[in-house]
């Protein structure tokens, strides 16, 4: 597994220098419910390409973008092997195969991380999942999908409300504290945070509130699975806050690691999947 | 069904909100059954029960009564029909399987009450099912809190008689039942007037016992390497036997059968090589709710049994035909029905054994653990029967659903992606 070149960002293309003429390329396109992942890897596995933009409110337009955009990079999917997950894995017309976003992550994951031995997390837009690898195969896993607690939905509802990006707010709730959001239903909890705002209660302290919120909601899920041999990594949309990564460690007794790829997860999976 | 809108009408049905009802059906239909490649020829006679089915049953209802017989409408797998039977009653089920129903279930019902409740209720207080109206006297059991409630406000439209269960399986618990038949049979006996004998039983025990032994005749079919029969056929033909005539319901499940094992000579199957087979297990599947197996057979695997009430519950074990008093054969109603394993008891572990049997018996890849959302009892009795099959190896799901489409779409992904685990 060689992961250590590749650099995640919205358009690399060093890609196409990287690849010779003959050689085989694999496609994985993982559209979720807030934004679509392509990674584009050689047969050795070796990232080519990671790229990501917002759903936006068709999946079918968002794959002929993703289309466009391969074959302007050079990786046209006519002539490489695509496999296709997440919520709109049936919209993508240039697909091989579609593979659910659970079997994705995990082989993503066991790629990312190194190992065939984990527990991943995985905040998405619409659904958390947490799902337990063994062998580099899933061996169990629980998805929350009816209700939008402990979603990045939930979170991105809660920054609106409080004028942050998510990102801003995940950043701020590390030097906050002392608050909590009793509401699970994310209608309900708006309201409170509106009422704390109200109160005259610190922005910071009202995004920690939040986020812990989000942490123990998917916590809860998680300690179902958790085993000491297994390494417990953080995936999707908000692996790239520190501070996440920090509270759910704290919350579940153990070290969460994450990686700047890992929101590729299902994505790098799919790719892996396509060969 | 056009041609029973006078009998509707006599029924006091509401015809419009009815006629809706009437429209969805067929599509549902066809778009989950009809759209199935090499299905049994067997199947026809089930296929044409639901083309009429607020017609063809309902008429033979009304029929009877008008010849003196009572009907009585039941909701559960331990209501001896044997007893209705003995006094020349008819017993049909009233298991509301539609969400179509549950809106008027939640007119007089919390809305956190399971769908299978709500259902019931709103098709008899709405008017827009035939077999509630025709039912002379429904027949209700302590099976769940929300159960009971729900006979109480059921009671106040239709006459009611509930069953007290019990909800342990201590010998008292096996005397405490036996005196609830009894009473029961004094019940039947009343609104119908005729006699419950000795006699009588034994051929009513003997015509419910060649039922349970038809239904497993294709349930065993199942068991076969090479499926003849899709899930989602086998719980047509099981959600129907709860409304049909008994010795009809024997005489085509034995002629499906027939034709299942001509088919298993034959190698013929209805799915290809390597579809993963799933046991299901937890809460009942009533007509027409065909969601579970219509997600999972669209995702690369089959049903291959169901331990449910409408599935293993309701079939498995016969009553002792020797029996030539009342009283032992009261008895002898007891010792079977109290073998089912539902989560009313406790504790009930009886149906983990009967999970894992079954798991093997079917020779299945993995289980998914179904629950109607809010039906507390099998929820949590889930926590068990998951530890239970992730300790023997074997591969389990948990889902909690009703019966709305909304969440069609998540499930799909659960299901592929357990699929996908099961290799």
């Amino acid at each position: 597994m060689c992961f250590a070149e590749a650099h995640p960002g919205e358009d690399t293309s060093s890609g196409v220098l990287a690849l010779k003429k003959e050689e085989m390329y694999y496609i994985g396109v993982d559209i979720g419910s807030t934004s679509a992942k392509t990674a584009v890897l050689d047969e050795n596995k070796n990232i080519l390409d990671l790229f990501v933009q917002p759903t936006g409110w068709s999946s079918v337009d968002t794959a002929e973008a993703i289309g466009k955009k391969l074959r302007d990079k050079g990786f046209p999917p006519e002539e490489g092997r695509t496999v296709s997950t997440g919520y709109g894995r049936v919209a993508v017309p240039f697909s091989d195969k579609t593979v659910t976003e659970i079997t994705c992550h995990a082989k993503g994951a066991s790629a990312i991380f190194g190992t065939d031995e984990l527990m991943v997390i995985d905040i998405g837009g619409q659904d958390t999942k947490v799902i337990l690898i063994e062998n580099g195969f899933v061996k169990d896993f629980v998805m929350n999908d009816k209700c939008s607690a402990g979603t990045g939905r939930f979170l991105e509802v809660m920054a609106g409300t409080l004028a942050l990006r998510p990102d801003e707010l995940c950043t701020l709730a590390a030097s906050g504290g002392n608050t909590s959001i009793s509401s699970l239903c994310t209608v309900f909890a708006e309201s409170e945070v509106i009422s704390l705002i109200g109160k005259g209660e610190k922005k910071e302290n009202i995004a920690f509130g939040v986020v812990d919120s989000i942490v123990r909601k998917v916590a809860v899920q998680a300690t179902r699975m958790l085993s000491p041999e297994k390494s417990v990594v953080l995936t999707g949309g908000l692996c790239e806050c520190d501070y996440i990564c920090d509270a759910l460690g704290k919350e579940l007794k153990t070290e969460v690691k994450t990686d700047p790829r890992a929101r590729y997860a299902g994505a790098i999976g799919a790719a892996i999947l396509a060969m | 069904m056009s041609d029973y809108v006078k009998m509707w009408e006599d029924l006091g049905m509401d015809l419009e909100t009815h006629d809706a009802l009437c429209q969805v059906l067929p599509t549902a239909f066809g778009d989950v059954y009809l759209s199935q490649e090499n299905r049994p020829e067997g199947m026809g006679f089930w296929d044409f029960v639901v083309s009429e089915i607020h017609g063809i049953r309902p008429a033979e209802l009304i029929e009877a009564q008008k010849n003196g017989q009572k009907v009585f409408g039941t909701f559960c797998v331990y209501v001896p029909d044997e007893v209705v039977i003995a006094a020349n009653g008819i017993v049909t089920g009233l298991c509301g399987g539609s969400q179509f129903w549950v809106p008027g279930g939640e007119k007089v019902l919390p809305k956190n009450t399971c769908p299978l409740i709500k259902a019931s209720v709103g098709a008899r207080l709405d008017r827009t099912c035939p077999f509630f109206r025709i039912a002379d006297m429904y027949v209700g059991e302590t099976t769940c809190d929300g159960k009971k409630k729900a006979y109480e406000i059921l009671a106040e439209d239709v006459p009611v008689h509930v069953m007290d269960m019990p909800q342990m399986k201590r010998a008292e618990d096996y005397d405490k039942w036996a005196h609830e038949i009894e009473k029961f049979a004094g019940v039947v006996e009343g609104l119908t007037g005729n006699k419950v004998t000795p006699e009588k039983l034994n051929e009513a025990i003997k015509i419910v016992n060649n039922k349970r032994k038809a239904l497993k005749r294709v349930y065993d079919a199942r068991k076969a390497d090479k499926l003849p029969i899709s899930g989602k056929d086998a719980l047509l033909m099981m959600q129907i036997a709860f409304f049909d005539d008994p010795v009809r319901c024997a005489e085509m499940c034995n002629k499906l059968a027939d034709e299942l094992d001509q088919r298993i000579k034959d190698g013929v199957s209805v799915f290809p090589e390597g579809t993963k087979r799933i046991l299901l297990t937890g809460t009942p599947l009533a007509i027409p709710n065909w969601k579970l197996h219509h997600i999972i057979e669209t995702s690369g695997a089959a049903v291959v049994c169901e331990e449910m009430c409408t599935g293993t519950r309701y079939f498995e074990n016969l009553v002792d035909e020797t029996q030539t008093t009342l009283e032992g054969q009261y008895k002898a109603l007891t010792d079977r029905y109290m073998k089912n394993n539902c989560a009313c008891f406790t504790p009930n572990t009886g149906r983990i054994d009967d999970i894992i049997r079954l798991a093997k018996e079917y020779k299945v890849d993995g289980v998914i653990d179904v629950n109607l959302k809010f039906c507390s009892i099998y929820d949590t009795e889930g926590f068990f029967v998951e530890r239970a099959l992730k300790e023997a190896g074997i591969p389990v799901l948990g889902i909690e659903t009703d019966y709305t489409d909304s969440d069609a779409e998540q499930l799909k992904t659960r299901i592929e992606a357990f699929v996908e685990m099961l290799g």
